[in-house]
């Protein structure tokens, strides 16, 4: 997998006692999203994590195009890759557009003032979300569910290659929740690539070209949605009974028993 | 924006050059300030003590304001001030110690801006220590911390000026209260150059602070350097804190006041209200001051009077619309 844009091997993490991952593996290629199911407290935000550099895995690998991501320089490597964390905290009143535009950060020189092509990005990202309406509307004053659609739009702005989103539908309408997949999937048609975390297994199997369930630390399975999202591994990952039935658009439904 | 905060300073350094309880008029002040050769009371008077005042005030406002603004982007919470949280009341314990132990082992006032320095840094990593030093910290443990805080540095400040030579009642009364009667023309220097050094921490760091505003993950994310961020913000806070302590005391809620109007004014964006804060700052604590000299008749007000009648019924409101919106825990 040295041709991937991020390669995971053997990847372990203690948090306290606990082992929150044991030796995952998991690979994303260049134009592909892949989603990361697993229960909470499976690892999914600590694997997103480490793929972004926040967190160091005790043991293992993280290739990011190749070079091992510690390599990386802290603004080249917030260059190539962004993340859209499950929920910010704003303590000041910063504008839509202000908070897209600090996704222009790691581009910026050294006082840090944009320029043209910085407020492009910006509202050319706003725009992709449908968002361009709240530009000048304080965050404080948005409901949850705008204020994640501005921190994607953020994460849009940066320009990155792998975009890392961690339930970035869970607070958003279903309207809202298409948008942002279609947006993610257009990201990875012009040659991106997206690893999502989500609950929703219905629009991961339809959004993602593959799938990755993640339990008691390690990648239980990978593959296409049909392949991961059968009743035995739904088990072993959810402890759930399920049966699943084929959508009409060809996509595998989980419909959940008990 | 920032032009217009310049000419507000520049405009309450005029007034507070050219007012004062001795009677010596707008005219007579700009005369005395012209013709530095025109001997006579109200040359003495404008030269040698409002003009040291004023540009007290100036520096001492500017400095506490200035760590507000970077210690509410670092807390993530816009009801931190180094007053509020401890820091000040580090600093001029400190301060304090080294004046009236100075007397025993023959130290200089000089030491007081370093000494109060090292108690500012001291108090900033007691209230990490305490608070825990990752992630947001909790409104509540911030301000337990800091009342805390500020309750046993008042009662050593206390101690020790009755242990020393500062016994005095009056003396250590406008310590605590935070005064600019006292401000030598000697330390001025000082000051000015911990607000230099304070602000070239700072300044470049304007879009970090942005960025931590959003959480420390967020600025690494984007690919801030956020322990590195967080010393040199830290370390720009003690100076200008332990300057501004060393001069005037523990005035309070400067460092909440100016930088809360001025987001309101101006927006939260800190390469635009770290510089604002400053020249923001100065104006008004030359304002305060001006009428704290002036509003009674015959007798003067301690600055810091003023400021805590501003500032506090400000805080409570903060504080009401901060637990309104559910950020206390």
């Amino acid at each position: 997998m040295s041709d991937a844009r991020l390669a995971l091997e053997g990847v372990a993490l203690r948090l306290g006692p606990r082992p929150v991952l044991a030796g995952a593996d998991l690979g994303v290629a260049p134009g592909e999203v892949v989603g990361l199911l697993g229960r909470n407290g499976s690892g999914k935000t600590t694997l997103l994590r480490i793929a972004c550099g926040l967190a160091e895995p005790d043991a293992g690998s993280v290739l990011l195009e190749g070079r091992p991501l510690a390599a990386w320089g802290r603004r080249e490597r917030a260059r190539a890759v962004a993340l859209v964390p499950q929920e910010t905290h704003f303590p000041f009143p910063f504008t839509v557009a202000e908070v897209v535009l600090m996704g222009r950060a790691p581009h910026l020189g050294w006082m840090g003032f944009e320029g043209r092509h910085d407020l492009d990005a910006a509202r050319d990202a706003m725009t992709q979300l449908g968002i361009e309406a709240l530009a000048e509307r304080s965050v404080l004053t948005l409901s949850g569910g705008e204020r994640q659609l501005a921190v994607v739009a953020r994460a849009l702005a940066q320009e990155p290659r792998l975009l890392l989103l961690d339930e970035p539908t869970a607070f958003l309408d279903l309207r809202h929740r298409l948008d942002v997949l279609a947006r993610v999937r257009a990201f990875a048609e012009a040659g991106g690539s997206a690893l999502v975390v989500s609950h929703d297994l219905g629009l991961a199997a339809r959004a993602c070209d593959r799938l990755a369930l993640l339990a008691d630390g390690r990648i239980l399975a990978v593959g296409r949605p049909a392949e991961v999202l059968v009743p035995p591994l739904l088990r072993a990952a959810f402890a759930i009974e399920a049966d699943v039935v084929t959508g009409p658009d060809g996509t595998p439904v989980v419909v959940p028993v008990r | 924006m920032l032009a217009a905060l310049a000419a507000l300073l520049l405009a309450a350094l005029a007034v507070g050059l050219a007012v004062g309880p001795s009677g010596v008029g707008p005219g007579e002040a700009l005369r005395a300030l012209l013709d530095p050769e025109a001997a006579g009371p109200a040359g003495d008077i404008v030269r040698r003590i409002r003009l040291p005042r004023v540009a007290a005030a100036a520096l001492v406002g500017a400095s506490l304001s200035l760590a507000g603004v970077c210690f509410q982007a670092l807390l993530r919470n816009p009801l931190a001030d180094p007053f509020v949280l401890g820091i000040s009341g580090g600093a001029a314990l400190a301060g304090v110690a080294v004046m009236s132990l100075g007397a025993w082992i023959g130290a200089g006032a000089g030491l007081v801006p370093i000494a109060a320095f090292a108690g500012a840094l001291g108090a900033t990593a007691l209230l990490f220590g305490v608070a825990g030093w990752r992630g947001r910290l909790s409104a509540t443990t911030l301000l337990l911390t800091g009342v805390v805080f500020n309750a046993f540095a008042s009662a050593a400040i206390v101690f020790l000026a009755s242990l020393g030579g500062l016994s005095e009642g009056t003396s250590i009364f406008l310590w605590l209260i935070g005064t600019l009667s006292a401000a030598r023309p000697a330390l001025l220097g000082a000051l000015a150059g911990l607000l230099a050094a304070g602000l070239a921490c700072a300044l470049p760091l304007a879009r970090a602070l942005d960025l931590l505003a959003l959480g420390e993950d967020t600025a690494a994310q984007l690919g801030v350097a956020v322990e590195r961020a967080k010393r040199l913000v830290l370390l720009a806070t003690a100076l200008v804190v332990g300057g501004a302590v060393s001069v005037s005391g523990l005035i309070g809620f400067v460092g909440l006041i100016v930088p809360h109007a001025l987001r309101l004014l101006f927006g939260p964006d800190h390469r635009l209200l770290v510089p604002a804060s400053v020249l923001g700052g100065g104006a008004f604590l030359v304002a305060c001051d001006t009428v704290a000299r002036t509003l009674l008749p015959g007798r003067e007000l301690p600055v810091g009077a003023i400021t805590a009648l501003v500032g506090g019924p400000l805080f409570l409101l903060l504080l009401r619309r901060q637990s309104g919106r559910g950020a206390l825990p």
